[in-house]
């Protein structure tokens, strides 16, 4: 190995996501989560921890700001003056959103975290030094930390829970960042039974993250940007938000203002994966 | 007020600077085991966040980044004096600078091995630190070159390798005085190793004058860039509060503000306990403190220019920030930044102060206290006050291990300047000489055409 591989092959990995590049072919993951659908009950995130090998870190940690969840439900309470039996609120699961032009790519060191071909934000723990810079650059602060060597700490899976952990997944060890990965196991499990049967991934439940499984209201829908006939692909379409524009420019005339689609701090350019739908209200806060 | 006398003979100096290796005040060692028992006290900080993992340090989400990186910075700012000193003011034919660089000098090789300590002891796996190096490796796996993390490794260890080459090839002739002068012993075999059979020909200097200037120049656009490139890791990131394009050239001023207030806190120090009064005189103290002053107001003027850009810039994310870092959790610090960095330099203004040492030593200890903040509140508030609300909900206070780390970091500092000064002259012989020659010289010159007199000088 030479200097000159280096010079020679560093640019054709270099990508410019999501546009003036080469387009997710066959395969772009994407999400698209109804705020009006969701009920804040927390489903995903238990079924993002039982899948996942997520850390229970307990009460102590968890109000330290060191909770692992990946899957998060914000709470915002309405700030229309009145008190709490009363008192509206809205709930917004955020999790990773596998940004096309992610922020947290650029900095890493070590390049730890990369962008794959079929759209994932992927993390690399084994080549992970632990340098937190992607947190401090990512808008959405939905990286975690293992900021102890949780799998050897007390009661974060006591005796026999640990039986429970989902062995497609590694338990990270200490000093590892680690983030939503679109349960990635699930994702490569599925690509590879299509591929040995010569077909593309179905979009008819034959792929669903956890949190999508898990959700009672079936606010999330997850599936193949790229496959105009899938459920995601349509609502993003329905909803005139595209994934390569960092403003989006609806249609007035057939009721593009009264759309509900929207991204995350799309102003920055990050060009996240997950649509948001706006929840519907009498009263706006 | 006293200056070096002309007429000194050259032995004389050979003596009262060999004498610093040999005898110096008590006070050095008590320095030098109160310092030992500081890195003692990082040292065990460092074991136990080794063990248990950084959760230790009281970091959280969103809170990635504390003490360590703050500090980081203010060793790496601490750095850049001692280039200005030795480099820059070598090509302005500054001779002032003559008795004092050598242990500037000292101070930016051994602030950057302290700097450098701070990025081992932030990162969460240190045992896989290597991994950021560019190694060719079976795997072909190379570190993310558009990292400014990245950068940062590779402009720090270039300027250290730098600044270690400088110091030494600006030793030799020193250390070549040290061989024939020294007792023999392992001091006298090490002085004999380095001094690379330095005899002093016409030749030898011509090569050593030559070598020192190429150096010189290599070094200042160095210096420069490694601080540039620390603000990088801010300014290139998408933050508020961090994402600013006037940060590199105010953290280069804000690299030499600190460089020379650590300076003049050395400069008192080193003068007393190693008894330079002849050769560190008043006239240099008042050089480097009106350089400081000078300094310091470059850098409040860039400390304003971030408001403005903040305030002005119309992103409301940076004005909220901005707002939050006067009047939120971290208001206290942030007044006292502004005051210690801003406020308390005003007092080099006055011509009675500027000779005054306990002054002065309180004043620079106070300016570094306040650059030392300046780091921490361009660190931590950004992550307190980010773009995501969600994140607002708590704040966080950096534990003992944490303080203890950067406490120690002190004390490794001055050890390692401590033993530095013991080891090597950390006065300038050669140079002293060549100074006290040439204003001789002039002096004569001007005696010899009557213009002493008329000029009004000759009372040194």
């Amino acid at each position: 190995m030479s200097i000159s591989t280096l010079f020679e092959n560093y640019s054709e990995f270099r990508h410019r996501h999501p546009d003036g590049d080469v387009p997710h072919n066959p395969y772009k993951w994407a999400m698209a989560i109804d705020l009006d659908a969701c009920s804040g009950c927390n489903a995903c995130s238990v079924a993002c921890y039982a899948e996942n090998n997520l850390p229970v870190v307990g009460k102590e940690k968890f109000a330290h700001g060191q909770a692992m969840h990946w899957m998060r439900i914000e709470r915002y309470w309405d700030q229309d003056g009145r008190e709490f039996p009363d008192r509206g609120a809205r709930y917004l699961p955020m999790l990773c959103q596998q940004c096309e032009a992610a922020p947290c790519e650029t900095v890493c060191p070590v390049g730890a975290t990369n962008h794959t071909p079929d759209g994932l934000n992927s993390q690399i723990y084994n080549r992970c030094i632990g340098s937190r810079y992607c947190s401090s650059n990512c808008p959405y602060k939905v990286r975690y930390f293992n900021w102890y060597d949780y799998p050897t700490t007390d009661n974060v899976w006591p005796a026999e829970m640990n039986m429970q952990l989902n062995p497609d997944v590694t338990v990270r060890s200490k000093g590892v960042m680690e983030k939503c990965t679109f349960c990635i196991q699930r994702i490569r499990g599925a690509e590879i039974d299509a591929k040995t049967q010569g077909r593309l991934v179905r979009d008819d439940g034959e792929l669903q993250t956890a949190c999508q499984q898990a959700c009672p209201t079936s606010a999330i829908s997850f599936g193949n940007l790229v496959d105009p006939e899938s459920k995601v692909h349509k609502q993003w379409r329905a909803q005139q938000v595209d994934l390569d524009k960092h403003e989006q420019v609806k249609d007035e005339e057939e009721g593009g203002t009264d759309l509900r689609g929207y991204r995350i701090y799309e102003f920055l350019a990050p060009y996240p994966s997950i649509m948001y739908l706006e929840r519907v209200r009498e009263s706006e806060i | 007020m006293k200056d070096i006398r002309e007429d000194i003979a050259w032995a004389q100096i050979n003596k009262d600077v060999l004498k610093s290796l040999e005898n110096p005040r008590k006070l050095y060692w008590v320095i030098l085991f109160i310092a030992i028992a500081m890195v003692g006290v990082a040292v065990g900080c460092e074991v136990y966040q080794y063990n248990v993992g950084l959760g230790v340090g009281n970091f959280d989400n969103p809170h990635m980044w504390g003490l360590y990186i703050a500090t980081f910075i203010f060793w790496i700012g601490m750095s850049h004096s001692g280039t200005l000193l030795s480099a820059i003011l070598h090509l302005m034919h500054a001779d002032w600078r003559k008795p004092i660089y050598r242990f500037a000098e000292a101070m930016t090789t051994f602030s950057l091995m302290t700097a450098g300590l701070f990025v081992a002891v932030h990162l969460g796996r240190i045992w896989q630190i290597y991994f950021a190096l560019p190694y060719p490796n079976m795997r072909q796996v190379w570190p993310n070159f558009q990292s400014p993390l990245l950068w940062d490794a590779m402009a720090i260890f270039t300027y250290l390798s730098s600044s270690i080459l400088f110091l030494y090839i600006g030793m030799i002739p020193d250390l070549a005085i040290c061989r024939d002068n020294m007792h023999s012993g392992w001091r006298r075999k090490l002085y004999t190793a380095l001094a690379l059979g330095w005899e002093g020909t016409d030749r030898q200097w011509r090569n050593f004058r030559m070598t020192y200037l190429t150096i010189a120049c290599f070094l200042i656009p160095l210096a420069v860039s490694v601080h540039s490139i620390v603000a990088s890791d801010f300014g290139m990131s998408q933050q508020p509060g961090w994402h600013i394009t006037s940060f590199p050239p105010y953290f280069v001023a804000g690299a030499l503000y600190s460089g020379c207030a650590a300076i003049i806190t050395l400069f008192i120090i080193l003068r007393y306990v190693f008894k330079f009064e002849e050769y560190m005189t008043m006239p240099i103290l008042k050089k480097i403190v009106r350089l400081t002053f000078a300094i310091s107001m470059v850098w409040t003027y860039l400390v304003w220019v971030e408001y403005a850009t903040a305030w002005f810039g119309h992103n409301p994310h940076d004005q909220h920030l901005l707002l939050e870092k006067a009047t939120g959790t971290y208001a206290p610090f942030w007044w006292m930044m502004n005051f210690c960095a801003s406020v308390v330099p005003l007092i080099l203004v006055f011509k009675r102060f500027q000779t005054n040492i306990p002054v002065l030593f309180a004043v620079s200890l106070l300016l570094n206290l306040g650059m030392w903040l300046e780091r921490w509140m361009i660190v931590a508030p950004t992550f307190a006050d980010g773009y995501y609300p969600w994140t607002w909900d708590h704040n966080q206070w950096p534990s003992l291990v944490q303080w203890g780390i950067v406490f120690g970091s002190f004390g490794w500092f001055t050890m390692l300047f401590m033993i530095f000064c013991k080891i090597f002259p950390s006065v300038s012989m050669y140079e002293v000489k060549e100074m006290v020659y040439h204003r001789s010289l002039a002096t004569k010159k001007l005696q010899a055409t009557g213009e002493l007199a008329a000029a009004g000088k000759g009372a040194h």
